[in-house]
């Protein structure tokens, strides 16, 4: 039993897997008040795929007012969740400036003048930026405000909805431009090439006072944790999951396309029978005609000839693009018993029910542990019964308050629960002990983003509105 | 009886002598006893219904096993009243005399239940200690494996509670007091600072009295009067187990136990048990208040149960198997210092209050509402019931925050370990001195007192600071040397002392007022000529000590009165009360204006001389004078030549702004003399082996300056009739029955022995004669001091004999530290031979010959 033993990990090792990739913020107090709707934000990552295919970003937008919390989930590599996490903040925060803003922007860049930043981001050291594509990705984004200048007046300030719809298609356009026109530098032509050919799916938030909306295109999801009367806690959904499970989607894209293509556009629940997600950052495989992509992959690096994978066009591929980028976006007003919104890539959300991860969040954000509160009632309980019935709870308890994270609670519980809904650490320790080509059989990347909200600040906001 | 199910309530009558507000087991206790004391006209009102508060749920238990002795006759006199309660008014109470345990799982609770053993043989009180093994014959239940011992307490009784309240209900009824259910009071109406009327939802009652017993809405019920009125109590949920009847029914006369150090109590109830606990992490409740009409049954909380559940079971594990009936959640109301309110409220006649009960309500009911009523009928109580009475709190207790954070910490301490010098941990820094950061760096360790941080000593750097904190002991505690090298340098060097907490009044008039008054309210000659000091007592009506201050007179018609810090409600009250409303008469309290520095010590006159370029020799500066003078660059200081310890010194009275300079500066200069911090544990050392009594801790309101040696302090001849002379002039002619007495114990062993605390029992040729005030370790004799009172015993005739001097000196003394008792030496002066010439005078005074009459 000892070889067995030795692939029980022990807690501190546990915890430490656990907590490799905690990031935690707290939004400053100002003048001893906090006077944000947003507390801060607890966010973590759990990878499955070596190296993790999932990306998460915040920041907070400095020349308008609000924050943004985005996840993104990669598919056939990490290249354009990476690139989502880069960008396409950057895309929704100019798309919200206002055209003076825009043009003061555009004059610091002629002058060559330092530039206001636009975003503050709270970053975890292991998020990193590609430092190599900043010139090409700044490029791209001044050609956008460009145009947002051309199109707009002075005056004119935009609305929050057209905004996050216009940087999401922005943004999947320019990294298909971009690797259209490849670059002279062979590493970054490949870099480019890897983006448009890789997939993500986002989930971004933008809170502002009690304006909360959704951006989402794609399989991760933001479920917002409302705290009921009696201090127990019910999920509320803000975004659609686009897939097969969705009949909206599965109606859309079957309309899109001629009704030969019926029963091939979508095959065992997947998009042309491969992809999961049927709203995705770039795929290019699923967006460009086949002549596009055969006459980008010839003129591009021979490093790509090596991946088998990009070659590769997808079956029943008659009326291209079968994929976009385009957003769903939801608006929600933040009333009082709002209490916390949860980002998670599909990872998350398919081990653990969005009511159970409210339950978890909840419970661990109230500091109290809202176990049902036990009742004798009419039953026959002895002394005895009830201590032990007592001690197992207490046990319950303090195994749950060791994390410092609201997301690693979460995580704790989406790897660790037994069928009885608490962690078990013996398939908590075999879940994290498993080897790299095993992981992704057993479970797929995690991220989370949980962010708290301030009742009193969203109670003072709506009642001056 | 006025209860009853009649839907129609009671007219209410337009005008009534008193109303007590709160139909629990208290409000129903005040009104039996005033109505057994001759009261009509009595009006007691309830919101709700009869005993549907705290009362209902109570566990109903009274034993005397409570912490100071006050309380334990309390509970000794309601255990009595309700045993004859069914034969007086024929209701049912439910009264079973079970007797109690009180167990103890370690070495220090077992000697905390030795010394409350002690006191209680004191009152009379039977009570046994006990070995483990006996605890079984008592108990079938108690697991005693883990035990030292325990106390036996036999006439320990559990009740019915709401049969009692019923049952003083009926009684007071009988008695003709008006019993209104379903009537809340919405505010008292103040006239000219005394209450005037009760406003109610069903109509107002014009009233000469007001007695609030609203238990957990005393509060609030405080902050709704015309001139608020504070009393600090705050509620806690407080549960406890019900179990169904054991297979076999545990009999009705099965002890209760309690068993402290596993925070829980427990009593045979209907062939089951009834058990609850005193858990560490209490859950405050109500703290924003709340109306509503009667304490409803509150959500169990099981998981919050757990420790006392299984506390229960490592006690008694045959109740594995024993049937839940209920978890009981009933909110109790707490204090600050654990002692109920008690007494008639500062600043606003005939507004009493009796709450705050610290979940012994029905232990305390009985005897508390006797005194109380005693109270109201003759202006005083029967016994000293300073540690109860609300003077002893101000307005600056009554914040929310403070009672929320304080009650967190008093519900758990009533069942933890008290070992001597404990202080509360909660609501501290409240006041402070503005020294107070300096001397804190400096390695200050603190106290409170009436919510002002005073140092205790001061921790020399290099010392092991955690073993320090450790020194909650009943025998030599580790800051010993510590504290003994403080009072080396008092009595060699110099040290400074801030004692800024004092009470400070000033009374100022434009003619003769003020000193008309205070040779009416002291016992003392405060004529004196300007600049002088005259130590004095405030006399009430039996002679007794309402206060116990030092006067200045600091022009024609100006006095400084100092007085003991918690003195600060109590004697503001006295004065005002006795004060004629006279716009010529101007009394202000000035505690916060001034910090003051103690400079005791042989090297006190060398640093201040240097300070001021003025000679401080006693030929210059005689003993108990004052002056303003300069110090270092501040001006309008005032130095006392007195220090309160008996030792040569002065005491400065700084205005605020210059403390820090002025500290600052006798530092400095006192570098070379060898000056150094000291704090109150040196300070008691110094004035306990002097012989110095203090207010509130020797002397108390039944103490008369004959009885403690302080007839000098008398005059009796001086023209004005000061309160109390008549009874002096009485006691002097019929000789005092109790004398005050130093006793240094011999064959005290300070390294090995239990150390004296205050409370303890002295014995006279083998015979109870007494009980200990306070005590110190006095480091110039090398021994334990302990002062208290003594009385001989009573003559043939059964009557209380007079002290003799023979009494005094030729008698065999032993003071019972914890069951073991210490041979004394009893002395009526200190060892003048080892004290400074400067105090000869003293001696003279307390010769013997002041002890009787002429």
């Amino acid at each position: 039993t000892s070889t067995l033993h030795s692939y029980i990990l022990t807690p501190p090792q546990v915890n430490s897997i656990l907590k490799a990739n905690e990031y935690s913020f707290k939004v400053p107090e100002f003048d001893g008040k906090n006077v944000s709707s947003v507390m801060g934000f607890d966010s973590n990552q759990l990878p499955a795929n070596a190296p993790i295919e999932d990306r998460r970003s915040a920041a907070t937008c400095l020349q308008t007012r609000g924050m943004l919390l985005g996840v993104f989930d990669g598919h056939a590599g990490c290249a354009c969740a990476q690139a989502l996490s880069e960008r396409l903040f950057y895309y929704i925060a100019v798309s919200m400036l206002p055209h003076d803003t825009l043009c003061e922007l555009e004059a610091a860049v002629e002058a060559g003048r330092a530039l206001s930043p636009i975003l503050q981001w709270q970053k975890h050291p292991n998020d990193y930026f590609s430092r190599e594509a900043q010139t090409l990705y700044f490029n791209s984004l001044r050609t956008y405000w460009q145009e947002l200048i051309d199109l707009t007046n002075p005056g004119d300030v935009p609305d929050t909805r057209e905004a996050l719809m216009n940087a999401f298609k922005r943004l999947d356009n320019d990294i298909s431009l971009e690797a259209q026109v490849g670059d002279p530098n062979a590493f970054l032509h490949y870099w480019v090439l890897r983006v448009a050919f890789s997939g993500a799916t986002a989930c971004v938030a933008h809170v502002d006072g009690a304006d909360l909306y959704i951006a989402n295109a794609g399989d991760a999801r933001a479920v917002l944790g409302v705290q009921e009367e009696d201090g127990s806690f019910t999920a509320h959904t803000l975004s659609n999951d686009h897939c097969a499970q969705n009949e909206d989607e599965v109606a859309r894209i079957r309309e899109e396309h001629p009704p030969s293509e019926r029963k091939t556009v979508i095959r065992q629940d997947r998009l042309l029978g491969l992809l999961m997600p049927f709203r995705a950052f770039g795929d290019v495989k699923f967006k460009w005609s086949i002549e596009l992509q055969k006459r980008v992959l010839e003129s591009g690096p021979d490093q790509l000839h090596e991946n088998e994978h990009t070659k590769f066009i997808p079956p029943n591929y008659h009326t291209p693009p079968y994929l976009t980028a385009e957003p769903e976006i939801t608006y929600h007003r933040l009333r009082p018993q709002d209490r916390f919104l949860v980002i998670g890539s599909d990872g998350l959300w398919e081990t653990l029910h969005r009511q159970e991860v409210v339950r978890i969040v909840g419970e661990y954000l109230t500091g109290v542990h809202q176990q049902q509160p036990l009742t004798v009632g009419g039953y026959k309980v002895t002394l005895g019964q009830m201590q032990g019935l007592l001690e197992e709870r207490k046990a319950r308890v303090s195994s749950d308050f060791e994390d410092q994270n609201a997301a690693t609670h979460l995580m704790r519980h989406a790897v660790g629960n037994n069928e009885f809904g608490t962690v078990d650490h013996e398939r908590l320790s075999k879940m994290l002990s498993l080897p790299e080509e095993l992981a992704r059989m057993y479970r797929d990347d995690i991220t989370i983003i949980i962010s708290q909200f301030n009742p009193h600040v969203i109670g003072a906001r709506r009642h001056e509105e | 009886a006025g209860s009853g199910d009649s839907s129609q309530p009671l007219p209410l009558p337009s005008q009534a002598r008193v109303v007590i507000c709160g139909g629990g087991i208290v409000g129903t206790s005040v009104a039996y006893h005033l109505a057994k004391l001759g009261w009509t006209d009595i009006v007691l009102l309830e919101q709700g219904r009869l005993g549907a508060g705290t009362t209902k749920l109570c566990a109903g238990i009274v034993s005397v096993a409570k912490p100071i002795s006050i309380e334990c006759k309390m509970a000794d006199y309601s255990n009595a009243l309700y045993k004859q309660l069914e034969e007086e008014t024929g209701v049912k109470t439910g009264y079973v005399k079970t007797g109690s345990l009180c167990l103890a799982q370690n070495q220090d609770r077992f000697i905390s239940l030795k010394r409350l053993a002690s006191r209680l043989k004191v009152m009379g009180i039977s009570c046994n200690i006990v070995k483990p093994k006996d605890v079984t014959k008592l108990h079938p239940l108690v697991n005693i494996h883990d035990l030292v011992g325990a106390l036996h307490l036999p006439a320990d009784a559990v009740v019915s509670p709401p049969d009692v309240n019923h049952a003083l209900a009926v009684a007071a009824a009988g008695q003709g007091v008006q019993i209104l259910e379903r009537t809340a009071v919405q505010q008292v109406l103040v006239e000219k600072g005394h209450v005037m009327a009760v406003e109610t939802d069903r109509g107002s009652i014009e009233c000469e009295y007001f007695v609030n017993c609203a238990g957990q809405w005393a509060y609030e019920l405080g902050q709704a009067s015309e001139t608020k009125v504070s009393v600090p109590l705050h509620g806690c949920e407080h549960f406890y187990l019900l179990t169904k009847p054991l297979q076999e029914d545990l009999p009705a006369d099965t002890p209760v136990v309690l068993d402290m150090d596993g925070r829980i109590y427990a009593r045979p109830w209907q062939g089951g048990l009834l058990s609850g606990g005193f858990e560490k992490n209490p859950k405050p409740i109500f703290t924003e208040g709340r109306n509503q009409l009667e304490i409803q049954n509150m959500q169990e909380d099981w998981d919050h149960f757990e420790p006392m559940l299984s506390a229960l079971l490592r006690r008694m594990p045959g109740l594995e198997s024993a049937e839940i009936q209920q978890l009981v959640n009933c909110p109790e109301s707490f204090t600050p210092d654990m002692r109920c309110l008690m007494g008639e409220t500062p600043g606003l006649s005939g507004y009493y209050v009796l709450a705050g009960m610290n979940s012994s309500g029905l232990a305390f009911a009985g005897g508390a509402g006797k005194y109380l009523a005693e109270w109201m009928t003759y202006g005083y109580p029967t016994a000293n019931v300073w540690p109860l009475d609300i003077k002893r709190f101000g307005n600056l207790q009554s914040s929310r925050t403070f009672l929320r954070h304080r009650v967190m910490e008093v519900m758990p301490l009533l069942y933890e370990l008290k070992v001597p010098r404990w202080d509360f941990q909660t609501g501290r820094q409240l006041r402070t001195s503005p020294l107070y950061d300096r001397l804190d760096t400096q390695g200050a360790r603190w106290m409170e007192k009436h919510g002002f941080e005073r140092p205790k000593y001061f921790v020399p750097p290099g010392k092991d600071l955690l073993s320090l904190d450790q020194s909650k002991t009943f025998y030599k505690p580790d800051w010993f040397d510590i504290v003994g090298g403080e009072v080396k340098c008092c009595k060699e060097a110099v040290c400074v002392i801030d004692m800024s907490s004092f009470t400070k009044f000033e009374l100022t008039s434009s003619g003769d007022e003020a000193l008309d008054l205070l040779q009416h309210l002291c016992a003392n000659d405060l004529d004196v000529p300007v600049g002088h000091i005259v130590h004095t007592g405030m006399l009430n009506q039996r002679g007794g000590y309402e206060n116990d201050c030092s006067v200045v007179r600091l022009s024609k018609n100006s006095f400084f009165i100092i007085s003991p810090t918690d003195q600060q409600v109590h004697c503001w009250s006295w004065i005002k009360k006795h004060m004629p409303n006279d716009p010529h008469l101007h009394l202000e309290d000035v505690s916060w204006k001034y910090t003051a520095l103690n400079l005791i010590g042989p090297r006190a006159t060398d640093v201040l001389a240097e300070l001021s370029y003025v000679s401080m020799t006693p030929d210059h500066f005689p003993s108990m004078f004052c002056k303003e003078m300069s110090v270092g660059y501040a001006n309008g200081i005032r130095v006392m030549s007195m220090t309160h310890t008996g030792e040569p010194g002065f005491m400065l009275y700084i205005p605020i702004e210059y403390a820090l300079h002025v500290y600052n500066e006798v530092m400095s200069v006192g570098q070379k003399y060898g000056i150094r911090n000291a704090g109150y544990y040196a300070l008691r050392s110094l004035r306990i082996e002097k012989f110095f009594a203090f207010w509130g801790q020797d002397l108390d309101t039944f103490t008369t300056p004959l009885e403690c040696g302080r007839e000098f302090r008398v005059k009796f001849d001086k023209d004005t009739d000061f309160v109390g002379r008549s009874a002096l002039l009485q006691q002097r002619q019929d000789g005092v029955f109790r004398r005050f007495v130093m006793l240094v114990l011999d064959d005290h062993d300070t390294e090995l022995d239990l150390w004296p605390w205050w409370g303890e029992p002295i014995y006279c040729n083998g015979n109870l004669a007494g009980a200990t005030t306070s005590s110190a370790y006095s480091y110039t004799l090398e021994r334990h001091v302990c002062l208290g009172f003594v009385s001989p015993p009573p003559g043939p005739d059964g009557l209380p004999a007079t002290v003799t001097p023979d009494f005094i000196n030729r008698g065999d003394y032993e003071v019972d530290v914890a069951g073991q008792r210490y041979p004394a030496k009893a002395k009526l002066y200190p060892f003048s031979s080892l004290f400074s010439q400067q105090h000869r005078r003293r001696k003279d005074d307390l010769e013997l010959s002041n002890l009787q009459g002429e």
